[in-house]
């Protein structure tokens, strides 16, 4: 029980410490007047008896604070006053902490921030059943070298790999959709994202839903009765949370799909714009299930425990080079690859991520450079007073601690304020950055405040030790020395602090390069010609349900009617119609023949499909290089001719002229029914803002060709675009009430979704950059303000001597500009440095780019002019008899 | 009558722990009866009992509690616990076995 008896004892002296105290010197008074008694008793007089008592006895306060010191709590103690001593310092100052708690708040607040956006991105496992076994297997075409090899799976691959190989545990299958989603009268008509899985996918990911059961066997047959689940958010949304809709319909393409299930809130694979799922097979026909060149798919396997995926992996290659060598006239990859499921769900966001946390940490140690530059500041201000205290005997460790209390109490300060902006950051982010994958794991927990506590700690170390040590290990004498002729006194401290300054110039020159870099990058992404204009121009999207449209004619019908309303519209310039605009996708391709060339399947063309009306290009204002552009003669059976873009002409045809050569899509050389006759060259453009022009082949949209579901409406108008939303979903509306519209978007608008992510990183990035530049600022102004004051009496000498005031700026100016310079050079190594492990985010921009690089070394020395600028004026205009009578 | 030593202050813990192991007893009972059964050899600074007092509760060697003295005062009282008693037999045995180590250097 000796430990009970020593906690009880801990708890006391801490809780009670009072009346422990009080009751140490009841007994000691009590000792004493046993004492005082016994000699009064053996004859000495009462005065005697005390002073020969209290001889005995000894000093009873410092016997009293020996006894104290016994119990366990002396540090707290000691902490308790050194922190009293710290706050009441800090008080005295209230510029220096304010500016300090500020900056260290903005660093950690960022760094915490992030790291609570990274961990939930990027570390966290993924929530499903034992998330490290999980893989995504790919297609690999073997002569496809880019930077993407992971090619989406074809369902007759992945139906023949799950079939005949046996290093997986299980594999499963999806792939996005789309559907119009409606009541059983056509009411409340929307689009809603969806995925169609294979029915073993939620079993295969540990998922279970949280109503209903999920799809079985059966129900993932091409035929059978349709079925659906719906996500959390779509059934609440939608259905109330009502859970009797289970079992009930829903009509997905004015097709009636039974619920079977709902899915759990949590659920957000592959994101959280998924509404709906429905089984792979019921997405797919007979036919096209098992076709081995359709990659629309992407496939998740769980690894057996005991089969690594190197073995596993190289036998779904070897059966897929099987298929490939069984289908050789098709384009059929040779190969399988696969990388774990969390990669490919941060695939895109994780570099920036890093950057971002890069640029973060950078700041994080700017700010703490800064800091550090101000408490030398404050401890050579304070250098008599060290040394004072020094002579009077405190040790150079009750000191430090000291000193080292002060800079915690700032970067707590700092640090709690840090969290709170931490919190605000990271919800911000969150509700803004669409791009980013499970942003809905994004939460602060005891992790990030841990995480916080640690940078905490690591600031004030960083911050704290190195003023403390140079401030506490000047000897005495020599401290009182200086202090006592200050004319040029503090060298080693100036030193200290331009070393530290230049440190904080270096690293705010890696930053404000990188930054540069990728602004520039964003600008040229964000400025890309996509080859069509970008202006006045509002696109629509909208699918025609197969069940209702299901004749070409019909569809035919809706496109003309839909056009001709538009077109009366006032205010519309022109209209056409088109599968998917410049900037908004790929939206599928194929593989073609071009009659009388040699045919080499394994590199046959390839070219991204589009169906459009004959007003397509002139509304979109792509211009026709040769031939024709589709009339209204090109129509139903009458429609067997394309219009190609210039880098197909260019590819395909070299030293050709394309126009009435035909070519056939597919892989059958004499079908007539893919036979297309070459009628006009466009100009190219792009289907992703950063990506490479595509070879892109254009059909008549009035053949009727059920090929396509989505459809966009493409108008270019006098003014605003945005205004004419209503108007033209008012004309859908008139022809077909029950079809929702979609995306209702402006070219800009298509480029600003798909650069999110850069634009994410560029503008964070510059934000931290300009924090740091402007701390930097403020750094340099500081250290050049204590060096004027240092030398005042020098510079007051030499003025006195005889010197220029414009010889003193130089001075001055001089002496602040060197470790700038010096940084420089620093920071542009690490600069270029930097700027190739960045390579990989950089659109049409140099590593070494001169623009950037110049302007961003001028802005910095521009603010760096700015920053000494006062302080050197201040020094010149030094009046020299004031300058020698102080001190 | 000597000053105490520094071989007294080491071993002061042991002098208490010996003392109280008879009966519970107020802080200047201690040391009066640490100087009475040393016939004033050991003559300890009455007030280092204290913090020695505080260090050996603080182990949890010995407990106090208020009590009543013989003439009605109000005093705090020290006694032993299990563990000081162990305490006590562990030092008592160190303390022999040096003292039989010094006095076969000092006497050969």
């Amino acid at each position: 029980m000796r430990w009970m008896d020593r906690l009880r004892r801990a708890c006391v002296t801490l809780f009670r410490r009072g009346s422990e105290t009080q009751r140490l010197d009841a007994e000691m008074r009590f000792h004493l007047e046993q004492e005082i008694n016994e000699r009064v008793a053996r004859g000495a007089s009462p005065e005697d008896a005390r002073k020969a008592a209290m001889r005995e006895f000894g000093n009873p306060t410092l016997l009293r604070d020996e006894a104290r010191r016994s119990w366990s709590w002396a540090w707290l103690e000691t902490m308790a006053r050194d922190v009293r001593f710290g706050t009441r310092a800090l008080m005295r100052s209230p510029g220096f902490t304010v500016t300090s708690i500020a900056v260290m708040a903005l660093c950690i607040g960022a760094t915490t921030c992030l790291f609570t956006v990274l961990r939930a991105v990027l570390l966290e496992p993924l929530p499903f059943r034992d998330p490290d076994k999980l893989v995504m297997v790919y297609e690999h075409f073997q002569n496809n070298l880019s930077e993407n090899p992971y090619n989406p799976v074809a369902s007759g691959d992945f139906y023949e790999w799950k079939a005949k190989t046996h290093g997986f545990e299980d594999m499963a299958a999806w792939q996005s959709w789309s559907f119009n989603v409606s009541d059983d009268q056509g009411k409340l008509p929307e689009v809603a994202e969806a995925a169609a899985g294979s029915w073993n996918l939620f079993r295969l990911l540990g998922v279970a839903p949280v109503h209903g059961r999920d799809f079985t066997e059966d129900e993932d047959r091409v035929g059978r009765a349709p079925v659906a689940m719906l996500t959390w958010s779509l059934f609440q949304r939608r259905f109330g949370g009502d859970t009797s809709i289970v079992g009930k319909q829903v009509y997905l393409d004015a097709k009636p799909y039974t619920i079977v299930g709902v899915l759990p809130a949590w659920f957000a694979y592959p994101n959280a714009r998924v509404q709906l799922w429905v089984p792979y097979a019921s997405v797919k026909t007979a036919q096209s299930i098992h076709w081995p060149d359709n990659h629309d798919s992407n496939v998740v396997a769980r690894m057996k425990p005991d089969v690594s995926l190197q073995t596993a992996i190289s036998e779904v290659s070897a059966l897929q080079y099987r298929i490939h060598m069984e289908n050789l006239t098709q384009p059929v990859t040779e190969d399988a690859l696969a990388r774990p499921m969390i990669d490919d769900v941060v695939d895109g966001v994780k570099t920036p991520l890093l950057v971002m946390m890069g640029a973060v940490g950078c700041m994080l140690l700017i700010g703490c450079l800064n800091v550090s530059n101000l408490l030398v500041a404050r401890g050579a201000a304070r250098q008599k007073e060290m040394a004072i205290r020094g002579a009077l005997g405190a040790g150079r460790l009750a000191l430090l601690r000291e000193q080292m209390t002060e800079t915690m109490i700032l970067c707590v300060c700092g640090g709690a304020l840090g969290l709170l902006l931490a919190v605000t950051g990271a919800r911000w982010l969150m509700l803004h950055w669409h791009g980013l994958p499970r942003a809905e794991s994004v939460h602060i927990d005891g992790v990030v405040v841990l995480f916080a506590a640690g940078v905490v700690c690591l600031t004030a170390i960083l911050a704290g030790l190195l003023p403390a040590l140079s401030a506490t290990n000047r000897s005495v004498l020599g401290s009182l020395q200086d202090s006592a002729r200050a004319v040029s006194g503090g060298v080693s401290k100036a030193r200290l602090r331009k070393v530290l300054l230049m440190a904080e110039i270096a690293l705010t020159v890696v930053l404000l390069l990188a930054s540069g870099l990728l602004l520039k990058s964003f600008i040229r992404l964000r400025t890309t010609d996509l080859g069509c204009t970008s202006e006045n121009v509002l696109t629509m999207g909208y699918s025609l349900p197969r069940s209702e449209y299901s004749k070409p004619e019909q569809k035919v019908a809706f496109s003309e009617a839909l056009l001709e309303r538009v077109r009366r519209l006032p205010g519309v310039r022109a209209a056409g119609l088109g599968t998917v605009v410049p900037g908004a996708g790929w939206g599928g391709d194929r593989v073609f023949l071009i009659p009388g060339h040699p045919s080499d399947a394994q590199h046959s063309p390839d070219a991204v499909q589009r169906w459009v009306d004959p007003g397509y290009f002139n509304a979109l204002q792509i211009p026709l290089i040769s031939g024709r552009l589709f009339d209204n003669h090109d129509r139903l059976d009458h429609s067997n001719y394309v219009i190609i873009s210039k880098e197909l002409a260019q590819r395909y045809f070299p030293g050709e002229d394309p126009l009435h050569k035909s070519i056939v899509m597919g892989t059958n050389p004499t079908s007539k029914k893919d036979t297309y006759e070459i009628v006009g060259v466009v100009g190219d453009t792009l289907y992703r803002v950063g990506q490479h022009v595509k070879a892109t082949a254009y059909f008549p949209m009035l053949s009727g060709n059920p090929d396509f579901r989505r459809a966009t409406l493409v108008v270019r108008t006098d003014g605003d675009p945005l205004q004419f939303a209503i108007p033209l979903q008012k004309e859908i509306g008139a022809l077909d009430p029950q079809l929702p519209v979609v995306d209702v978007l402006t070219i800009p608008q298509i480029v600003g979704e798909s650069t999110e992510n850069q634009s994410f990183t560029a503008s964070l990035v510059l934000a931290f950059a300009v924090l740091s530049l402007l701390l930097a600022g403020v750094g340099l102004y500081g250290v050049l303000s204590y060096l004027v004051t240092q030398r005042l009496t020098e510079i007051g000498i030499r003025i006195a001597l005889g010197a220029q005031r414009s010889q003193v700026l130089g001075l001055v100016l001089r002496d602040g500009m060197r470790p700038v310079v010096v940084g420089m050079a620093v920071g542009v190594g690490g600069g270029i440095a930097v700027a190739s492990l960045i390579r990989s985010l950089l659109y049409g921009t140099n590593t070494v780019d001169p623009v950037v690089f110049a302007g961003m070394i001028s802005m910095l020395l521009v603010v760096a002019a700015v920053a000494s600028a006062a302080p050197a004026w201040r020094a010149s205009s030094v009046e020299p008899m004031q300058a020698l009578r102080t001190e | 009558m000597g000053k105490p030593n520094d071989l007294v202050q080491g071993t002061l813990g042991l002098l208490i722990l010996k003392t109280l192991s008879l009966e519970p007893k107020h802080g200047w009972a201690i040391a009066k009866r640490i100087q009475q059964i040393s016939n004033e050899v050991l003559q300890v600074q009455q007030g280092s009992l204290y913090p020695a007092l505080q260090r050996l509760e603080q182990q949890g060697w010995i407990r106090s509690k208020w009590g009543e003295t013989e003439t009605g005062r109000q005093a705090r009282f020290y006694s032993l616990t299990a563990a000081g008693k162990a305490q006590l037999e562990k030092e008592r045995k160190e303390w022999n076995r040096l003292s039989a180590a010094i006095d076969l250097v000092v006497e050969s």
